[in-house]
């Protein structure tokens, strides 16, 4: 067949002890969205390593266009013609944009000087079509999904032939996400193969073509999307059936107030905040990237800015000067970076569980107790059903869905009065989602101050009882019930009444 | 091995592998290669020269680390915080000099040395300051201060070492004195590392080192004030090279103005060479000592097969060169 660009067959992998690859299979068409899908852990992005030859297959074959390669190095990839975009972004943050989009050429190049304004034309040609972002900036300005934007620019410039995607609109509002489905299908119009790393089933059913699914190192099946429900995907990629991605909604809420919020301003960030959540209710805070809901939850934390106007939690006025007092008082928050502000990587499981209150696995004299120190981070791993080898391995050693249950055994290891969840569920497989808004439920019912900030607004309207809409740092509007559609939200977001938002 | 692989991944929380898992980290620390490099120089030298195995030799190779190996934990404590500090040789020295001054001028030693030391951890807040008020980084201050200090040390004694003949033999026992066969300055040191080891692996406040270290915007988001533990293993680094100061004071009987050039280097390799990243987030003050001592046993080993002297420096820098890379080569497989 001619239009097989890239095949793989029979790879296998192993770290250790760790069988990541178990003989999987991999065919590539000239000019198809391809879409890959499976838990975290299932192998995905170790097999993207393998094709960007940054992981050297122990046993298997690769063919390029009908010939048997070897891939030694991501520069070989490159040279063959495979681009990868890394789920996680890794632009150099002090250069310029252009620099950043153009490195690759610029690597490649044999002239002693650079010629800037022909870079930043050329990268300017390539922005332009994504969105609006000066190539004269700093990447390290950049807000993160721009920064996202950027990475996948920088594999836009490279000529290749099999473009790899892994997870790229994670960090994407959904109009920025539709625009690189749009790039996405002419660049395989063009012939372009795209392998699609995604979880969420409608981008995979809108866009791909053909659908691949892994689990536990293993090629379960390749399937025509259009002949495809989206449950044969998710039972293909957990090997059962999930019925429930939302827990059940509670009956009514307590009249009892766990946290209010009045009139809360920052110097820029927000202005006149009052909110407020009742016992057994989940709240959500919806709002566009940099309207200001984090920046709300991190001011009430004391973790950055300037605050003034009160916040009473469980009928106290709170004084705090800084987040440790407020760790005291039972309020924390859940970084929506988790590999940047949420963890230690290179540290223990057990270790990071304990790092908000040290004194709770203290014996006198402030000296560790490390049996309470483990018997503590198996409890919560238990309860919130985290898959580990040993409490003394590093974090970094886990998927990303059980990093994400680590960082939240963190919070729950201080018995919290309240717990702020900033993007809870980003970069987690879909069976470890259900399970974490099942933990958040059961939390809120038995009484703990659940309040979830989210992109994802199906998340927010399955979970939440009601939803805080934030708009330009002041509170939009407040839905709850019936009332809690994407339209609604999204028009209070924006300030714009939608008519048939979805398209 | 196969049928092991689907026990390793996947396992419950519930079920956890203990026995063997113990041997497997002890063997995958890095304390436990560095005693089998040392023990088989030992072998090795045992036969190569029969003074080897004499506890005068063996006092000797000790003596020549014990006090260096006060400021290494210092700086492997400030290393593990995500610090370094290129200061110490020139802190230690003004430690030396201050003391000496004022004992010339009329202070009591112990009261001098009390001063000395108090300075030295002034120095250090000094630094500490900089780095976590006006946000300047480690290695700029201290390499500020360490040719500040150098310089206060070289203008207040004009260049020449102070004689302190006159020092009481009660002062001095604490640099040249014994209790039975071993030397207060090894029971001094030995003294200083068990108490800093436990200090580092059991206690919540030096857990906060690691976790500023490992990640600092993590460790910030876990509500740990991650300044205030910079300033804390700043000014350690440098109060420790106020003790390793007056001791060496003691055991000279002299000020130096120009000792300890060069120390700084000594002292990062052997905590590097024992394990401590210069990204911060790991190390221990067992491993910064056994890196200490294989230095140290090197020169010495080199010295007693009449190796030249300048032969010495090109071997420990690729010791630490080794080190390094197998460490990173190891990580990597693991990883």
């Amino acid at each position: 067949m001619t239009d097989v660009v890239l095949k793989l067959s029979g790879i296998h992998k192993s770290f250790g002890s760790v069988q990541a690859l178990r003989g999987v299979d991999l065919t590539m068409r000239r000019g198809e969205i391809h879409a890959l899908a499976g838990e975290n852990g299932a192998g995905k992005s170790t097999l993207m390593n393998v094709i960007d030859g940054i992981l050297a297959p122990d046993r298997g074959t690769i063919s390029w266009e009908g010939r048997e390669v070897t891939i030694g190095s991501p520069t070989e990839a490159q040279k063959l013609g495979i681009g990868l975009v890394h789920q996680e972004i890794a632009l150099c943050p002090d250069v310029s944009v252009a620099e950043n989009i153009l490195m690759a050429q610029m690597n490649m190049s044999r002239r002693l000087f650079v010629d800037y304004a022909a870079l930043e034309a050329r990268a300017a040609e390539v922005l332009g079509q994504l969105a609006d972002i000066d190539p004269r900036q700093r990447a390290g300005d950049l807000s993160i999904s721009n920064q996202q934007l950027v990475e996948i620019a920088k594999a836009l410039t490279l000529d290749c032939k099999v473009l790899i995607l892994d997870e790229p609109t994670a960090a994407l509002t959904d109009k920025e996400a539709q625009i690189l489905f749009g790039i996405m299908r002419r660049l395989a119009d063009r012939g372009i193969a795209i392998i699609y790393i995604s979880h969420r089933m409608a981008e995979i059913f809108d866009n791909c073509d053909r659908v691949t699914v892994f689990r536990d190192g293993r090629h379960i099946s390749t399937m025509q999307v259009s002949e495809i429900e989206p449950q044969d995907v998710v039972k293909a990629m957990v090997g059962r059936v999930i019925d429930d991605l939302y827990p059940d909604k509670a009956d009514a809420p307590g009249s009892d107030v766990v946290l209010d919020v009045r009139n809360l301003s920052e110097a820029t960030r927000f202005r006149d905040v009052s909110f407020h959540l009742k016992r057994r209710e989940v709240l959500g805070i919806a709002g566009l990237i940099g309207a200001g809901r984090s920046e709300i939850a991190k001011g009430i934390c004391r973790i950055e800015g300037d605050i003034t106007g009160e916040v009473w939690l469980n009928g106290k006025p709170l004084k705090l000067r800084d987040y440790g007092e407020s760790i005291d008082a039972g309020m924390v928050y859940l970084s929506e970076d988790r590999k940047g502000s949420g963890l230690f990587l290179d540290m223990s499981i057990a270790e990071n569980i304990s790092a908000l209150d040290l004194s709770r696995i203290a014996r006198r004299g402030g000296r560790i107790d490390a049996r309470k120190e483990h018997a503590r981070a198996r409890e919560l791993g238990q309860r919130l059903g985290l898959k580990y080898g040993r409490l003394s391995d590093p974090v970094s050693s886990l998927s990303g869905g059980n990093q994400q249950k680590v960082a939240i055994a963190k919070m729950l290891s201080v018995d919290p009065a309240l717990i702020f969840l900033d993007e809870p569920t980003r970069g987690v497989d879909v069976g470890a989602k259900a399970e974490i808004h099942r933990i958040l439920r059961d939390l809120a019912q038995s009484g703990v101050g659940i309040v979830v900030i989210s992109s994802e607004l199906p998340e927010l309207i399955g979970l939440c009882d009601r939803i805080l809409v934030i708009r330009e740092g002041r509170v939009g509007g407040e839905v709850t019930g019936n009332e809690m559609t994407e339209e609604a939200i999204m028009s209070l977001a924006s300030g714009v009444a939608f008519e048939g938002a979805a398209q | 091995m196969q049928s092991g692989t689907d026990q390793a991944i996947g396992i419950d929380g519930t079920r956890q592998p203990k026995g063997p898992g113990v041997a497997k980290g002890l063997l995958k620390m890095r304390e436990t290669g560095l005693i089998a490099i040392i023990l088989l120089l030992v072998v090795v030298m045992s036969f190569a020269s029969p003074y080897f195995l004499t506890w005068v030799n063996i006092r000797t190779v000790i003596m020549a680390f014990a006090v260096e190996g006060i400021v290494v934990v210092g700086m492997t404590i400030l290393l593990i915080s995500g610090g370094i500090d290129l200061s110490v040789g020139s802190v230690t020295a003004l430690a030396m000099v201050i003391g000496g001054w004022l004992f010339l001028a009329g202070f009591d030693p112990w009261i001098a040395s009390a001063i000395a030391i108090g300075c030295c951890t002034a120095v250090g807040a000094f630094m500490g300051f900089f780095v976590t008020k006006i946000g300047l980084h480690h290695f700029i201050v201290s390499l500020a201060v360490m040719v500040i200090a150098r310089g206060i040390c070289l203008l207040g004694t004009g260049g020449r070492p102070l004689g302190l003949y006159t020092l009481p033999p009660e002062f001095k026992f604490i640099g040249q004195g014994s209790l039975g066969p071993v030397p207060v300055v090894i029971l001094t040191f030995i003294v200083i590392v068990v108490i800093f080891d436990i200090l580092l692996r059991r206690t919540t406040m030096f857990r906060k080192v690691f976790y500023t270290g490992s990640n600092e915007r993590a460790a910030a988001y876990s509500g740990i004030r991650t300044k205030r533990v910079i300033f804390a293993t700043t000014t350690l680094c440098s109060t420790l090279c106020g003790v390793a100061g007056v001791i060496y004071m003691a055991r000279f009987g002299s000020a130096q103005p120009t000792f300890g050039i060069g120390m700084e280097l000594n002292v990062i390799a052997a905590a590097v060479i024992g394990g401590a990243s210069l990204n911060g987030g790991t190390g221990t003050i067992f491993g910064a000592i056994l890196g200490a001592a294989l230095l140290s046993l090197v020169s010495s080993s080199l010295a007693l097969l009449d190796v030249s002297v300048y032969w010495q420096d090109i071997i420990r820098g690729s010791i630490l060169l080794a080190a390094v890379t197998i460490d990173l080569f190891l990580n990597k497989r693991r990883g």
